[in-house]
């Protein structure tokens, strides 16, 4: 199995799929002539040509509406944005038309959109390009929304999401653009709606999704060298369709939970899956069920306060341990 | 209140009355007589289509919304009535005329407009949102303009499959100073896509008229050359013409690969919508200038006369016979049943919808 990186697992997806499926396209600005802002699609114009690799406008309303149209008639396009803050130009397209069609077509029109770029605050560059807006994706019913935390859910979700028939929003993270990972050259998939357990512990659950995964599982291990706690790490990687069971099982074996997001606090994901855990698990719970999310204010530039706003190892310790208490 | 301007919409009068100037036109001349009656038929269906929906709106069967076509019936008639097999439409939410015209039934359009499970989308878009795919209908669209990038994806994609069609892009007036459609315009230019934005310019962007919400004093159209774009006008009380301008269009969009705007004078009699007492805005006056002088399914009527094609007691044959039709769809739809409780929760996902061996979503999609 080959180690390579959360980009380059993001690019084998794209590739695989465009030499598996003709009426795949890659849309974006800059993804062609400029190999991606994020270096995400580089070489796939030399590889595939102006047909299939299509830069775009500064225009996220119009290509990504063009987008749909065009899924409408059975292309797959997948859409970059360069940022998934830029989506908010686009929301009427994203959310009335992709989000409504299935529906309000009685079931006449499917709309096999995959719309991916960057999802993430932690760079340094201000709250117009540091939103995080699965949840708010995520509560149109229509919507599929995921979240890859590693090389191998990159490429298994990306290219499950070009398979799939419904719209699926794929919420990249630039930090963990350069992230190695061990990723089969063969064909895989990562099934949407499907959790995974990134660690097994039995004292605490953590629920993650996204780069979150990643700070839990390095709070995880100074939870059990510092403080002798054997902690389970919930990988999300679907927002909807949300793998509730997977959620439950570890609960009921932990009997306590800790849910980690780069959200902000209000209706963030971890509000439905806090839902969730009191609804369908109460009875298991040692403890109430904390969080750890961004604190509730617009992205701060302050390279130092913004590692600050951000779920970090340290605060994700100390909010388990009151879990733990 | 300040007093309605008078005659706010003088563009389309300005077209003289009469025979049409367009009746010799190839597209027209070398229709024939069966087509020039099914032609008439089509447009007199879809005015007393809409016609017996105010009543059924009046007895409260019909809620939300309802925008009617009465009066702009040459535009969808006269365009529509040129297109092949790979050519698209899709529009804004003045969608019965358009869904009637490409061949959807009386029964399904009525359901749908009171919301039972036997309209075409099973009581789940009601008037605004008609769908008929598999006749190259692809609404009916609820926020103005939004429609245009997907009229210009659907361009796209039969450009992409290597197939000599188009997208009739519809919209009205109002929405030609939405974002969405100057970003539409720029993008079918820029990829040179078979995409022809028809601008059904009615005068009033629901009750504010084009000089109240439109800074440039020309035609819509003319804001094609802003994107290096063909652009035409035309008068959209006189079928003739419609197809006539459209078929130069569509030779340019299947010949060509290039987009059009084409900006069609119209006129609604009716308000917005039903919840629009259309009193603050325009004077009766000029409603009754275009009833009494520039409606389009009379005018073709006259003309079918003056040319022998009709007889008045064909068209009476064929009025009485379209108001019998919407009768029978009023009782269709009374009678149809309502969605269920289960059904809300359908149509949401094709994978939920279809779950099987081949479909991959797993997990809880539909939350409690």
């Amino acid at each position: 199995m080959a180690v390579i990186s959360y980009r380059e697992a993001l690019r084998a997806a794209m590739r695989d799929e465009l030499n598996r499926d003709e009426n795949v396209v890659i849309m974006g600005e800059e993804v062609a002539q400029f190999n991606g802002a994020y270096k995400v699609t580089e070489g796939l114009l030399k590889e595939f040509g102006p047909k299939r690799i299509v830069d775009t406008p500064i225009s996220e309303a119009g290509f990504i509406g063009l987008g749909i149209g065009a899924s409408m008639l059975g292309i797959r396009p997948v859409m970059e944005l360069m940022f998934w803050s830029f989506s908010y130009v686009a929301f009427d397209q994203i959310v009335n038309n992709a989000g409504n069609i299935r529906y309000m077509s009685g079931g006449l029109i499917n709309c096999p959109i995959v719309i991916r770029g960057p999802a993430n605050g932690g760079t340094n560059v201000g709250a117009t390009h540091s939103h995080t807006p699965e949840a708010i994706l995520a509560s149109h019913p229509g919507i599929k929304v995921v979240c890859p935390a590693t090389p191998y859910d990159a490429k298994g979700l990306l290219k499950a999401a070009i398979r799939d028939n419904d719209p699926v929003y794929v919420m990249e993270n630039t930090i963990l653009y350069n992230d190695k990972g061990e990723v089969p050259d063969e064909d895989y998939i990562v099934p949407i709606g499907v959790a995974d357990v990134k660690r097994i512990g039995t004292d605490l659950t953590i629920v993650a999704h996204g780069r979150a995964v990643i700070t839990s599982l390095k709070a995880a291990e100074i939870l059990e060298k510092d403080h002798g706690v054997s902690v389970e790490v919930v990988d999300l990687r679907s927002i909807r369709p949300l793998d509730e069971e997977t959620i439950l099982k570890s609960v009921r074996k932990t009997h306590r939970a800790l849910l980690v997001e780069e959200n902000k606090p209000f209706c963030g994901v971890d509000a439905q899956v806090a839902y969730l855990i009191q609804s369908k698990a109460f009875d298991e719970l040692d403890a109430p069920v904390h969080r750890v999310s961004s604190i509730d204010a617009p992205q701060i530039y302050c390279k130092r306060m913004e590692d600050l706003q951000m779920p970090s190892v340290e605060r994700v310790v100390a909010e388990a341990l009151k879990v733990l208490a | 209140m300040a007093k309605p301007a008078v005659l706010t919409h003088p563009e389309s009068l300005k077209h003289p009355a009469g025979p049409s100037a367009y009746a010799k036109d190839p597209v027209n001349a070398s229709m024939t007589k069966e087509a020039k009656i099914a032609l008439y038929t089509k447009m007199a269906r879809i005015r007393h289509f809409e016609q017996r929906c105010i009543r059924i709106y009046q007895q409260g069967k019909i809620g939300g919304f309802l925008h009617l076509y009465v009066g702009q019936e040459a535009v969808a008639a006269g365009t529509i009535s040129l297109l092949g097999k790979n050519d698209h439409i899709i529009t804004g939410y003045r969608d019965h005329g358009h869904g009637l015209m490409v061949g959807m039934g009386m029964n399904e359009c009525m359901a749908e407009l009171t919301g039972k499970v036997t309209g075409c989308s099973q009581g789940k878009g009601g008037s605004m949102h008609y769908f008929a795919p598999d006749k190259n209908y692809w609404g009916g669209h609820g926020i103005v303009g939004g429609q245009a990038p997907l009229g210009t994806g659907l361009a796209y994609a039969v450009k992409y499959q290597g197939l000599k069609g188009s997208c009739l892009t519809y919209m009205g007036d109002g929405a030609v100073n939405q974002g969405a459609v100057h970003e539409a315009y720029n993008l079918a230019s820029l990829w040179d896509l078979p995409v022809i934005f028809v601008v059904e310019n009615n005068g009033y962007s629901m009750g504010t008229s084009q000089e109240r919400s439109t800074a440039h004093p020309g035609c819509l159209a003319k804001r094609a050359e802003g994107y290096n774009m063909a652009w035409d006008v035309i008068n959209g009380h006189d079928v003739y013409e419609v197809r006539a301008k459209t078929a130069l269009a569509l030779k340019r969009a299947h010949e060509e690969s290039k987009p059009t705007v084409l900006e069609i004078f119209t006129y609604r009699y009716f308000g917005h919508s039903m919840a629009d007492p259309d009193k603050t805005y325009r004077e009766k006056e000029e409603i009754k200038t275009y009833r009494d002088k520039k409606d389009p399914v009379l005018l073709f009527e006259q003309e079918l006369l003056r040319e022998k094609v009709l007889t008045p007691e064909l068209s009476q044959t064929i009025n009485e016979a379209a108001m019998a039709e919407a009768d029978k769809a009023a009782i269709f739809a009374d009678e149809s049943p309502d969605p269920t409780l289960a059904d809300i929760t359908k149509h949401i996902y094709w994978e939920e919808d279809n779950r099987g061996p081949k479909t991959t979503s797993r997990g809880t999609i539909i939350f409690e």
